[in-house]
């Protein structure tokens, strides 16, 4: 899922300042499981900002509202009368959110609550790690099912590197190599040879590289008299 | 060697490659460029060096700190008469960017590269820059040798016109994680197209001559010349600063405890109690202690089959590298004269 | 106590297994704690949320107690402990609200620890004395403020 944190407070409430009517929408999808943007973190920031706000001799109106996904247009219908009531919009859904209530509200001012990280999972309870990096081209076949582009400081196709030690990385303790990680499952699945094997260099086309991606699937679509 | 040759039997005809594959043992030595467009420090650091080695690499922004050039410097090193080999990382260039500067240092007289994947940007002085890493040191070693032996781009594209001959280089890390698998990553490296390796710094001998043990099972030493890494220690913090902070650097504790001896008649004093003289005469003897255990070490890797030449890393303090050379006995370093075309 | 000021109003979130038993026991006991005091009983302070204390605070008031089992005693486990912890974010938020952090603070009380109880009202009386009134308060007096309600999940 993509994980997302909330932006600094300081932050949030400069985005929002020249606006009296605000409204903070969540997301009940990846942020809500990542507890960065959902219902609950909405009504926080809300409940916040309008503290802060009569605090600083500026009481805002700041309500909230949170929709099933804010990445698709069905879900931004459902509360276009609130949408179009405030003065600014405060996303806290992950940044395709932020871009999908610009795109359907043109006249909307929408800023962002939320700095999306990552695509990962959650470790543990309150802990999350990056898992992919949306190449375009997956090569976890070829790799034990452990991404090299996500998770090796440096994207290496023929780890590990020389900084590798003691299963971490060498820019930071907390990274686990993800070379080594490789070469450990490799090893208990009896599949060593394939580390033997040069990989070439990647294509990055499929990767933002080749600029803004799309993908069109002719079976799916509404035929054009619908 | 399998790769193509040039008439003259050399795939690059660089001094290195002659020394190399005239069965001399060879020395290679290092060269840190100044975080200045100052052309005089290379030549200072150049005069240290002449005539003690065969090769000079220059680094490619070590650590990530912004330094001048690699190429930059080295096309001064070859106007002062010395052979660079050009380090190139992977860090700051995409595939398009390292070719066009391999083809413009070859056009320089270059002949030597040592291809690295580099330090992560976050050790450096521009943690907050956009790292690159299209391709890796293997890959980049491929592509060097496509462009010298297929006369090819990485594309796959031809060259039009006369291809950059590079005697290649990759390094590679005898004692990094996951150890076992080091001499079979080694081995990729030469398989990609490696002509000559140096390695890290070695100072733990029984660990590397393990390492050597298993490159010689695989017959890598018989594809490639293997360049051990040395360098001398300046102090016992230094040491111990690279024993527990440098991935895949082994110092055993009876060295620290050597350095640590050279500097018992200065020892049971702080830092500040200690004059500025009594300071100077206390690092001098660190480094000559250093110096002698670099000399030592090199004797022994001498002995240890397989291994065609020293690369001594003498990290800003390349006055260091003439008494190591001519303690070693591997002074002077001989001259082979090139073979016509 | 004479010199109470009476408008304080101190919110507190007591476990019903602990705390409240504890309240319930001062009662009993005839020992007087503060006026100011609100009692909200929870079925353990692992229902704390961190927006009911946010929406006491928008309300007007000027603290929160949150009071759980001991250590260790938690009928639920670890409740407590998830309240320490949702505590300290509230410090956060205050503290980027504004407000002042010791506002709200955690207090573990066994059902039998009615003395304590009071002992811990009485000393969030004397930090909300010290501090000051919530200056999100409109009049003296806490008013109630229409906030949005908890989310269904």
């Amino acid at each position: 899922m993509i994980i997302a944190e909330q932006k600094p407070f300081e932050e949030i409430k400069n985005l929002i300042e020249p606006a009296q009517r605000v409204l903070v929408v969540g997301c009940g999808t990846c942020v809500t499981v990542c507890f960065a943007g959902g219902a609950r973190e909405a009504a926080i920031l809300a409940a916040s900002l309008r503290m802060a706000s009569k605090l600083n001799g500026d009481p805002k109106e700041v309500t909230d509202v949170t929709v099933q996904r804010q990445c698709e247009w069905e879900y931004l219908d459902t509360i276009a009368e609130q949408i179009n009531e405030a003065d600014i919009v405060l996303s806290i859904g992950c940044g395709i959110g932020v871009q999908a209530i610009a795109e359907r509200y043109p006249k909307t001012w929408v800023v962002p609550g939320l700095n999306t990280a990552f695509l990962g999972l959650p470790a543990e309870q309150g802990v999350w790690v990056e898992r992919c990096a949306a190449c375009g081209d997956c090569i976890l076949g070829l790799t034990a099912g452990i991404c090299p582009i996500a998770r090796c400081s440096k994207s290496l196709l023929n780890g590990p590197c020389g900084g590798s030690q003691d299963g971490h990385c060498e820019v930071n303790e907390e990274i686990p190599c993800a070379w080594q990680l490789i070469y450990d499952r490799l090893q208990s699945l009896g599949k060593l040879e394939m580390l033997y094997e040069i990989r070439p260099p990647k294509n990055w086309r499929t990767s933002r590289d080749g600029g803004p991606r799309k993908i069109v699937r002719p079976d799916l679509r509404l035929s054009e008299e619908e | 060697m399998a790769d193509p040759m040039a008439p003259n039997g050399y795939v690059s005809g660089s001094n290195l490659e002659r020394v190399l594959k005239s069965g001399n043992f060879a020395v290679t030595a290092e060269l840190g460029p100044p975080q200045s467009a100052d052309a005089e420090v290379i030549r200072k650091k150049a005069a240290l060096l002449r005539g003690f080695c065969d090769a000079v690499n220059i680094t490619d922004n070590q650590t990530a700190i912004v330094r001048m050039s690699s190429i930059g410097a080295g096309a001064l090193l070859v106007r002062e008469g010395l052979e660079p080999v050009i380090q190139m990382t992977c860090r700051d260039r995409n595939r398009l960017a390292i070719q066009s500067d391999l083809l413009g240092a070859y056009a320089l007289g270059m002949r030597n590269v040592l291809c690295l994947t580099g330090d992560h940007q976050t050790f450096g002085n521009h943690p907050q820059a956009k790292n690159v890493f299209d391709i890796d040191s293997i890959q980049l070693v491929q592509i060097v040798k496509n462009l010298r032996d297929q006369h090819i781009f990485q594309c796959g594209d031809p060259l039009k016109g006369l291809e950059p001959r590079f005697f290649i280089g990759a390094a590679e890390s005898p004692f990094a994680h996951p150890i076992e698998f080091r001499p079979y990553r080694l081995g990729k490296k030469i398989k990609a197209g490696a002509n000559f390796i140096q390695t890290q710094l070695v100072f733990d001998i029984p660990a590397f001559e393990a390492f050597m043990e298993k490159v010689r099972a695989l017959g890598l030493h018989q594809q490639a010349y293997l360049l051990a890494g040395v360098g001398p220690l300046k102090s016992p913090a230094m040491a111990k600063y690279m024993k527990e902070n440098v991935p895949g650097i082994l110092i055993p504790q009876e060295l620290i405890d050597r350095l640590e001896e050279a500097g018992r008649p200065w020892a049971g004093k702080s830092r500040d109690e200690l004059t500025k003289e009594e300071k100077k005469a206390r690092s001098e003897a660190w480094k000559q202690t250093g110096i002698e255990i670099c000399i030592e070490l090199i004797q022994k890797i001498l002995k240890i089959e397989g291994v065609a030449g020293v690369h001594i890393m003498a990290i800003e303090w390349e006055e260091a590298v003439e008494p190591i050379v001519k303690g070693a006995g591997l002074y002077p370093r001989p001259v082979i004269e090139p073979l016509p075309v | 106590m004479s010199s109470v000021n009476v408008d304080y109003q101190i919110v507190a979130f007591c476990c019903q297994y602990c705390a409240y038993a504890a309240a319930d026991l001062a009662g009993g006991l005839r020992l007087q704690y503060p006026p100011n005091v609100k009692i909200v009983q929870i079925p353990c302070t692992g229902k704390m949320d961190v927006l009911y204390a946010l929406q006491a605070f928008e309300s007007g008031a000027d603290a929160v107690m949150v009071a759980g089992c001991m250590p260790g005693d938690c009928h639920f486990l670890e409740g407590n402990f998830n309240a320490v912890r949702r505590v300290e974010r509230v410090k956060d938020l205050l503290r980027q609200i504004g407000l002042e952090a010791e506002r709200i603070r955690m207090f573990h009380i066994s059902s039998s620890m009615a003395s304590q109880f009071v002992a811990a009202t009485e000393e969030m009386l004397r930090t909300v004395e010290a501090i000051g009134p919530n200056p999100l308060r409109v009049s003296g007096k806490a008013h109630p403020q229409e906030t949005c309600g908890l989310p269904s999940g």
